[in-house]
């Protein structure tokens, strides 16, 4: 498949809100399919258990909010909102069971709603620990990964092997390679990979099994490759985008930014495909080398307590990292946690003189002209005096 | 024409919990000449006990924001902090408190607030919390030491979840404030503490036993508010909080002893006409007007959900100065806001029935993810298990913007009426 092709079959996938690709492999394979909400779930003890993981990111904007409003006052933010329109319209009854990883207070409700909603299914809160000791805060992750284990054995009704778990590791760590090296190429020649294709790219990390999806990726950076020489760049202002870490922007927003005049050389997108930076180690015990990398090779993001580190470092560490010369906070309204970081975060690019603009989104915006008129400023703001 | 608001009513508990706060903001404002470290903190899992043992001072800064909000200042301190960058959606608590520090940080009595010596982060129930004290970390450049508390997911607390958060207390939060008093930790001292918290909650606990009397003698929202404020805030294992206790469970004895209905800004409830539960917090910004709405139709909150924030004492927990630790975790890990959805439906249901309940209401707080997500499904539930009417209003703790007087008057008014015809029906 060429790399049209692909993005063409990604978007089928972002755009299937029946999830006929799960249905398929359950069909094909005779095993469960877990949904899990973002920000991270540890992927790698699902696929341990033969089970297929499926990101939940709502709705955006493909799906009228009919019933889903009627759980939610006007001051909640959006994903919530379709998130149960696709429970309750019988959408999700293909997953087998759900996690909800803690990282607000909403998302947090939410797994209560579930548990009340769908009796029926398997419903576990992911409680991520804020304490990052390995004694401490590690022992809790890993009695909260075998309490996840019982729960997928409950339901498979064959135990998961350490040595499952450690394939499945390697299996995960050569997909996350493979989207750094994609970020990576798009870092260096932005121009040959448009935010676009690589948002459609990693998203469909929601739904493949995961070598699949790495496979899909490699074909994809070969194919850009085999045409790069007819791509020419243009001269446009390099940014990271932050502040998404789980409802997502709508796919016109991303390419409104781009067609701004931004190259988005880094973002927070599908933030849990890219959670664990480098690999996790692939020997010994399997989960306290998942804990271990979630308390020290983790991204930073809203939802983790930043205790000793310095507020910013990591946003800055990423913009100097891909040579960008601006950040455009773009965060969901109604987003406590990437809110609340926000003004932390501008007081650190201040402090760094980095540019920054900021802006709100909900995943069914419909409306773009403001926010291309926002970013193209803000790129010709840099360009004319950065 | 609604009638004036009469001059407010006091009962000898009300004086003694006004005389409390004085003394206490006096020592805060006192501290560096008292030379006492302080310490804030907030009210959801606070670890009260421990920081009198070590004869430090708390600040629950969730609680100077309430206070801006019923003297009619968090409007302006909000303004403040959106000036600064903060959205106008997030949590008002948190850019009340941001707006009044950027103003000087003067406190209810007019006096200046001291800065922290530590942050004591009891993430219980809320993640704002956290973002709230990375916030004020980067104002105030002072440690912070975190608890985590986890969430009671699937309705229980687990022996994992209790190890974990009592040990956290005695590797991380011991050591902290060890480290910032200069003193070490004395455990009897503690233990004497968290004794007299135990007795305290018995006598709190018999105040809201009598909600199920009916005309109930107490109002457990608006007057409940005034019946956790020493236990749920700064004097929790102090002598003068059993001493407020003792005084409250008095009072209310006698109110039981003569029929007298719950006290209320304008005197005692005279007739009880509608018996509610209450789910959410109040507001603050216009609370006498918003208590008002409720004596003036006879409606007495017989239980609520906000008055348990705090601590769930009246489902049994109580502190035990036996196991200072693995009691200090439990505390923790069972305020209400730490629940999970179907464990608060079934706590409401339970009040409903054990309460004699006409109905139930919500108060949704725009500011509160922690309380208001799910609470329409948690209304739906409630319809459908109980039969009762349920009512649904809408504001916010401290942004004066959303309180609007005429709209929630409206929607009371309606609810009454339903309720009115359920009875007849």
């Amino acid at each position: 498949m060429n790399a049209p092709d692909i993005i063409k079959r990604c978007l089928g996938l972002y755009q299937d809100l029946d999830f006929a690709y799960v249905k398929e492999w359950k069909k094909k394979t005779g095993k469960s399919a877990i949904g899990f909400f973002p920000v991270y779930v540890p992927k790698e003890l699902i696929h341990a258990a033969g089970m297929l993981p499926v990101g939940l990111m709502g709705a955006g904007d493909q799906l009228e909010i009919i019933r889903g409003d009627a759980y939610f006052q006007s001051y909640i933010c959006h994903i919530p909102r379709s998130t149960i329109e696709l429970a309750v319209s019988g959408r999700l009854d293909c997953m087998d069971g759900f996690l909800f990883p803690a990282i607000c207070d909403v998302i947090r409700n939410l797994s209560g709603m579930f548990q009340t909603i769908l009796t029926k299914k398997y419903i576990k809160y992911m409680d991520y620990p804020q304490n990052f000791k390995r004694e401490l805060g590690g022992k809790f992750y890993q009695y909260e990964m075998r309490d996840l284990l019982a729960g997928l054995t409950a339901l498979s009704g064959k135990p998961v092997s350490d040595e499952a778990i450690l394939n499945s590791i390697g299996i995960y760590n050569e997909n996350r390679r493979v989207i750094e090296e994609l970020y990576e190429l798009r870092a260096q020649s932005p121009h040959l990979i448009s935010a676009y294709d690589l948002y459609l790219l990693v998203w469909s990390s929601n739904i493949l099994e995961v070598t699949e999806h790495t496979q899909m990726l490699r074909d994809y950076k070969k194919d850009v490759l085999r045409t790069a020489d007819s791509v020419r760049p243009q001269d446009n202002v390099r940014v990271v985008v932050t502040g998404a870490f789980c409802e997502q922007p709508p796919l016109m927003m991303i390419k409104s930014l781009e067609l701004s005049g931004c190259y988005i050389v880094d973002d927070d997108w599908v933030l849990g495909a890219r959670y664990i930076t480098g690999d996790i180690k692939a020997a010994g015990d399997p989960l306290l080398a998942l804990s271990d990398s979630y308390m020290y090779q983790a991204v930073s993001t809203a939802s983790r307590y930043e205790g000793d580190q310095e507020k910013g470092r990591f946003l800055i560490d990423q913009v100097k990292r891909r040579r960008a010369e601006g950040v455009i906070f773009c965060a969901p309204s109604f987003c406590d946690p990437a809110l609340l970081e926000r003004p932390m975060l501008h007081e650190a690019l201040k402090a760094a003189k980095i540019p920054y603009t900021s802006m709100k989104y909900a995943e069914n915006t419909g409306q773009f002209q403001v926010v291309k008129e926002q970013s193209g400023t803000f790129a010709d703001s840099i360009k004319l005096w950065g | 024409m609604a009638k004036q608001i009469a001059d407010i009513q006091k009962e000898e508990s009300m004086i003694l919990q006004k005389d409390m706060i004085a003394d206490h903001f006096k020592a805060l404002a006192n501290s560096n000449k008292l030379g006492k470290k302080v310490v804030y903190t907030f009210v959801p899992g606070n670890l009260n006990e421990l920081i009198w043992a070590f004869d430090m001072l708390p600040v629950h800064p969730e609680i100077n924001a309430l206070q801006s909000g019923m003297r009619k200042k968090s409007g302006d301190y909000i303004t403040e902090a959106e000036k600064f960058g903060h959205s106008e959606d997030v949590c008002t608590y948190v850019k009340c408190d941001i707006g009044m520090m950027k103003k000087g940080n003067i406190g209810p009595t007019g006096e200046k607030l001291p800065e922290p010596d530590l942050l004591l982060l009891s993430y219980t129930g809320c993640f704002t919390f956290m973002k709230w004290f990375e916030l004020l970390k980067q104002e105030y450049k002072c440690p912070v030491v975190m608890l985590h508390v986890p969430y009671q997911a699937d309705g229980k607390i687990t022996p994992e979840m209790s190890r974990y958060v009592s040990e956290q207390i005695r590797k991380e939060v011991v050591p902290a404030l060890e480290k910032v008093s200069g003193k070490k930790l004395d455990e009897d001292r503690l233990q004497e503490l968290l004794a007299s918290s135990g007795r305290a909650e018995d006598d709190l606990c018999a105040v809201w036993d009598a909600g199920k009397i009916t005309p109930s003698p107490i109002d457990a929202y608006f007057g409940g508010v005034y019946y956790i404020g020493p236990i749920f805030t700064a004097f929790r294992g102090l002598p003068q909080c059993e001493e407020y206790y003792k005084t409250l469970r008095a009072e209310v004895d006698y109110r039981i002893k003569n029929k007298l209905g719950p006290i209320t800004p304008e005197g005692h409830v005279v007739k009880e006409k509608y018996r509610l539960i209450v789910e959410g917090p109040p507001n603050w910004t216009s609370f006498r007007e918003f208590w008002k709405m409720f004596y003036d139709e006879g409606a007495v909150v017989v239980a609520s959900s906000y008055t348990k924030v705090g601590g769930l004492y009246d489902q049994g927990f109580r502190h035990d100065a036996k196991r200072p630790y693995e009691t200090m975790a439990e505390y923790c890990l069972g305020c209400y806001t730490n629940m999970h959805l179907p464990g608060r439906i079934d706590l409401l249901e339970r009040y409903a029935k054990e309460f004699k309940a006409d109905g139930f209401l919500i108060n949704s707080i725009k500011s509160c993810n922690s309380f208001s997500a799910g609470q329409l499904l948690i209304m739906r539930e409630l319809e459908k298990k109980t039969k009762l009417p349920g009512g649904f209003i809408e504001s916010d703790l401290v942004d004066p913007r959303y309180f609007s007087a005429a709209n929630i008057k409206n929607r009371l008014e309606s609810y009454f009426q339903m309720v009115d015809a359920k009875r007849g029906a």
